[in-house]
């Protein structure tokens, strides 16, 4: 049996339109229709909520007023990436979860997209609305040019320090250029932003440089005042089976790579697909399969709904976008022919008295010409090896809330670090750390 | 269905909704529209002198807007008509002719002259309109050439007029009152002395909507400059209800017929005019928000609030509020209101407590647990029922002001302690 796997399975303008953002940007009428809608609360519970600390009243308020530059800067003191965020957090299980007006109105108000009007402005326009402090003569090394890193290396520029950035890709960005869905941020909009972060001055860019190949650690800690370490995740999880390897099997994120930055006409679409996984990883990867044109996608989770990482807004966007979830099935075997997928066997899973998945002995098959395993990323911590590296705590790189590492003068984190893998997290991260880092250099 | 005929000063009309005199009633072609969508009369946009015809502006209005809501306020810049007079009065004939149940009243603004106010009544007496409505109020423009609120801001003038037009006319005469003075009861009491058999109120209040800050002028902007105007909409309703009661409680104007304007939006904002002693009501702003259309829910509403009520007529609850509109120094000292919040209701928003901690009297507790749960209390001591916490409540009925059985008298500040002209 020949795979059916093919590109152009739909024509460029219908891809096109599929791959149209998800949310369009709010027009003026709706800005200040959405800005009224907001209470203005006092101890606003959305604002608690935030990771970065946004006073989002605060800037909602600006919006109605119609001083979107100060609702801009109010954004982006607390998280430059805020026009990302505004696009890509998980606002349903963040600042709308909690906004009074799900209790008042079932209908929380739209912070992200409020958010994202405030800050397009601004990047739009180009208006510029941070300095650099005087300089201070000190010099930091930032590793990763992902959320973190960036976020990090623009409030140290701000601070007045000079910073060098290495990245290990082409271009910086990190997830936010290379790994959110095609459909949720249009790709120019994720550099637009990383050119604004840089435009502050006073970083250095070094791309395709990686560490623990270019340069070391030691090299940096003997080189630079400090050391911001965002690695990332660099590595994903295996399924540790038989025919991992056939073709027409793929790492999730490799291929979501692959949608932000080929032509979409191109890519490789098989007719059935199976996505393994339940985090948000995963509904990217089975919605971008089906909006290319795939006839049927499988995403298939181990555990029940209820417990995916994937927040129910994401599964209902997968749902709605054609793809058919199946729960508590885990993979049994990767069915191939001739180095060629053609399937994959499931087994039934269930909860044995302790709780612990357990399968049942009861499978099926899933025919499928391609297979995406999004099962999760990991840190490989090799890179970071040398006479003395950072300690490590579940396979992350141990940072205490001011995000210092157990080396007195490394910092870390985004997702090589403990805690929530978004966006959001890591550039406060990168934030704290950066306040951190001027505290130590100012103060020892 | 509650009968909602009304009668003023001996017109009559199948509802008490008038369109007042302004740009919605210039035009036989809008009128004829409005009495087709069901409103009970109309005040037509006020007649001039035979002559060169009034020439407008382009430009005319300007708005309020608040929180993305249009025309809270409004104000124009548009004089009387500008179409010529016997077009006018052709049209009123014809519109009276084919709408005889509906009251038909027409503007007149003339200079301040008895041949000029003669000439005029007798044009207008010929048309088979219901009455005369003075326009002594305008503020502008036709204010700077002697007329509208340059008489309406002299009392002699308005009851010298009012004499004039009662000796030339059979018609009602309504007088129209500007409220740009200091004490509405002034010219009210002239306009009765001089015999007038209504006062309609209020007209526009000078204002200046805003500035428009690019080219640091007043809007409406005519080439560049702009001009005071008469401001009318939603936000005027205060200020008009307050000039109706005092006119309505004025010992001299006591039973002086009323014909209630500004900012009517609703059919509750209608019954508290008529609430207040207002015969008619006269609309503008809201149909020019809206269009002619809303006459519908104004008299269904009105109607089906009167059912529960238990209103058979208007004049069931005319003037109703009157008794309770009184002066500050006989309010019951001792009566006391706390503010309850409804735990089951409140949606944690804390604008009860940052208000009251702020501005007020520190008498609402803000407490969260843990979970970062947020209760907010009353500290019953400390609440002095100022209602601040109930206005900015965005839940319906979440705080409600409770009165407190303190046992005392009732105790006014004439009779206070601590009063020291007692």
């Amino acid at each position: 049996m020949n795979a059916d796997i093919r590109s152009g399975r739909l024509d460029p303008d219908t891809i096109g339109e599929n791959f149209s953002e998800l949310h369009k940007p709010l027009t003026e009428l709706q800005a200040i229709q959405e800005s009224a809608r907001c209470l203005f609360c006092h101890d606003a519970p959305c604002t608690e909520a935030c990771p970065t600390d946004i006073d989002i009243p605060g800037f909602i308020r600006k919006i109605a007023s119609g001083n979107l530059k100060g609702a801009a800067k109010t954004i982006l003191s607390e998280n430059i990436m805020g026009n990302t965020c505004g696009n890509v957090c998980p606002v349903e299980e963040l600042c709308e979860q909690v906004c009074v007006k799900n209790t008042a109105e079932e209908k929380p108000v739209m912070i992200g997209q409020l958010q994202r009007y405030a800050t397009d402005l601004v990047l739009e326009n180009w208006i510029q609305l941070f300095r650099r402090a005087p300089a201070s003569g000190r010099k930091i090394a930032v590793v990763g040019a992902g959320p973190a890193g960036l976020s990090c290396a623009h409030r140290l520029a701000m601070l007045g320090h000079k910073v060098t950035l290495y990245e290990s890709r082409d271009e910086p960005g990190g997830l936010n250029e290379y790994g959110l869905a095609a459909y949720k941020m249009l790709e120019d909009r994720a550099a637009r932003e990383v050119a604004y972060i840089l435009d502050i001055g006073g970083i250095n860019l070094e791309t395709g440089k990686t560490l623990g190949e270019d340069f070391d650690l030691a090299e940096l800690r003997r080189d630079y005042d400090a050391v911001f370490v965002g690695l990332g995740h660099n590595t994903v999880k295996a399924l540790g089976m038989k025919n991992e390897a056939v073709d027409g099997a793929y790492n999730a994120v490799d291929f979501i790579e692959l949608i932000r930055q080929e032509d979409l006409a191109t890519l490789p679409v098989g007719r059935n697909v199976v996505v393994i996984g339940g985090g948000n990883t995963a509904i990217d990867m089975a919605v971008q399969i089906k909006k290319l044109g795939a006839e049927t996608v499988t995403m298939v989770y181990r555990r029940g709904f209820e417990d995916m990482g994937a927040t129910d807004h994401e599964q209902q966007v997968a749902q709605t976008s054609g793809v058919l979830i199946r729960t508590h099935a885990q993979p049994h075997r990767i069915l191939a022919a001739g180095g060629q997928l053609t399937g994959v066997e499931f087994e039934y899973t269930e909860k044995d008295g302790n709780g612990r998945l357990k399968g049942t002995g009861e499978t099926f098959v899933l025919a499928a010409d391609q297979l995406f395993k999004a099962i999760g990323q990991a840190l490989d911590a090799t890179p970071l090896e040398g006479d003395e590296k950072p300690e490590l705590i579940g396979g992350r790189i141990k940072v205490d809330e001011f995000q210092r590492t157990s080396l007195a003068d490394v910092w870390a984190g985004g997702d090589c670090t403990p805690g929530k893998d978004l966006t959001v997290t890591a550039v406060q991260d990168g934030k704290i750390a950066a306040i951190s880092i001027n505290e130590y250099l100012n103060h020892g | 269905m509650a009968d909602l005929r009304c009668k003023i000063a001996g017109v009559s009309s199948p509802n008490p909704f008038w369109l007042a005199s302004a740009p919605p009633t210039d035009k036989r072609y809008n009128v004829e529209r409005a009495f087709e969508a069901g409103w009970g009369g109309a005040v037509w946009k006020t007649l001039g002198e035979d002559g060169p015809p009034i020439v407008n502006v382009s430009s005319r209005y300007g708005s309020v807007d608040f929180y993305g809501h249009r025309m809270m306020g409004f104000n124009n810049i548009e004089l009387i008509t500008d179409r010529p007079l016997q077009i006018n009065l052709d049209e009123i004939t014809a519109v009276k002719r084919d709408w005889p149940d509906r009251a038909l009243v027409v503007s007149l603004m003339v200079p301040c002259t008895e041949q000029a106010w003669k000439a005029i009544l007798y044009k207008v007496e010929q048309t088979g309109c219901d009455g005369v409505e003075l326009n002594f109020g305008c503020p502008h423009g036709m204010s700077e050439r002697g007329m509208g609120a340059a008489v309406g801001q002299v009392p002699e003038y308005i009851q010298e007029v009012t004499e004039w037009c009662k000796l030339h006319t059979s018609l009602p005469v309504f007088v129209k009152l500007t409220p740009n003075i200091s004490d509405i009861r002034r010219p009210a009491r002239a306009a009765f002395d001089g015999g007038a058999d209504a006062v309609s109120l209020i007209n526009t209040i000078n204002s200046i909507v805003s500035i428009d800050l690019d080219i640091m002028a007043p809007t409406p902007t005519v080439a560049g400059k702009g001009v005071h105007g008469g401001y009318c909409g939603p936000a005027v309703k205060p200020i008009a209800l307050s000039m109706v009661s005092e006119i309505a409680r004025d010992p001299h104007t006591r039973n002086l017929p009323i014909s209630g304007i500004g900012g009517i939006s609703h059919w509750r904002d209608a019954a508290e005019y008529i609430s207040l002693g207002c015969g008619s009501v006269q609309i503008c702003t809201a149909v020019m928000h809206h269009g002619f259309r809303i006459i519908d829910d104004l008299v269904d509403g009105l109607s089906n609030w009167m059912d529960e009520k238990g209103y058979a007529t208007l004049d069931d609850f005319r003037g109703a509020a009157i008794p309770n509109v009184t002066d500050w120094q006989y309010l019951d000292l001792n009566y006391k209101t706390v503010a309850a919040i409804d735990q089951d209701k409140c949606i944690d928003c804390g604008l009860c407590h940052i208000t009251c901690e702020d501005t007020s009297h520190q008498a609402i507790r803000a407490e969260k647990d843990v979970n970062g749960k947020r209760t907010y209390t009353v500290i019953d001591e400390a609440c002095v029922g100022c209602n601040l916490c109930y206005l900015v409540c965005p839940v319906p009925k979440c705080i409600s002001m409770n009165e407190v059985d303190n046992g005392l008298p009732y105790l006014n500040w004439t009779e206070h302690p601590n009063n020291p002209m007692k």
